[in-house]
């Protein structure tokens, strides 16, 4: 049984690794409805750069004031936890992107007056990667990003 | 059916401070089953968080949300008992809604 068991294992990580191309083509071909209002095309982007300008078309530059709360090495890339907060005044938007990921753009978060500019949830990340926050305020862009070392990578399930 | 959203909203005095949990499998169209078939991409579109009649968190997500996603944040306002409106809509049109209740 042993000798079975590790040729399946091989042959497993070669499908893996396959299926990490095939499903790129897939996507790329498929045209799907959208929900109102969602940024199909931004969503599309395979870069960090295509996808903020498709989302805001506008220069954005680096801020301390973004507060990207990420861990370090993430053992599972299928759950990362991030969280974005910021100091700045009037917040209206604000997006997490992973630029390695298949599609850069991962998730953006309009807020309206009343909100808190603190966003947190959970990401897949296919691979160890820049973690990119831009925030929104005055109309104005502003980001942060910070590494996450992925030892198990997310894309594959 | 029981509702795929848990929702968490918790008044402090000036703020209300939500955590929601929604069922979803988030398919990112990029994994392939125990067939070699690609699993089509079936995921969250969007996430609409309302009080008082007005939107005050609109997510966009993209397949990169992890399955079963949490969204945590927090608004001005908000007192104990008043209904807060947590709505998505996925990629294949499907819905769901619920009202909960600030505690």
């Amino acid at each position: 049984m042993q000798p079975a068991s590790v040729s399946h294992q091989a042959s497993r990580r070669t499908a893996l690794r396959l299926l990490a191309l095939l499903g790129f083509t897939a996507l790329a071909g498929k045209v799907q409805a959208a929900a109102p209002g969602w940024p199909e095309q931004a969503f599309q982007q395979k870069t960090d750069d295509d996808a903020l300008k498709l989302l805001y078309g506008k220069p954005m530059e680096v801020s301390d004031k973004v507060t990207l709360d990420v861990p370090e090495i993430a053992e599972n890339g299928a759950v990362v936890p991030v969280s974005v907060s910021t100091t700045l005044p009037n917040v209206t938007r604000i997006t997490i992107l992973v630029p390695e990921n298949p599609s850069a753009l991962a998730a953006s978060y309009k807020l309206a007056d009343g909100a808190m500019p603190s966003v947190g949830c959970r990401l897949k990340m296919a691979k160890t990667s820049n973690v990119v926050a831009v925030v929104e305020s005055d109309g104005r862009l502003y980001s942060a990003s910070k590494e996450v070392k992925v030892t198990l990578g997310g894309c594959g399930g | 059916m029981a509702s795929t959203i848990r929702v968490r909203a918790q008044a402090n005095g000036t703020s209300t401070d939500v955590q929601a949990l929604i069922q979803h499998p988030m398919d990112s169209g990029f994994v392939k089953d125990a067939n070699g078939a690609v699993i089509p991409p079936h995921h969250i579109e969007t996430v609409t968080f309302e009080y008082g009649g007005k939107v005050v968190l609109h997510a966009d997500w993209g397949p990169a949300v992890s399955k079963d996603p949490y969204v945590k944040f927090s608004f001005k306002g908000g007192a104990k008992g008043d209904p807060l409106v947590v709505t998505w809509v996925d990629n294949l049109g499907k819905t769901d809604t619920v009202t909960a209740k600030i505690a």
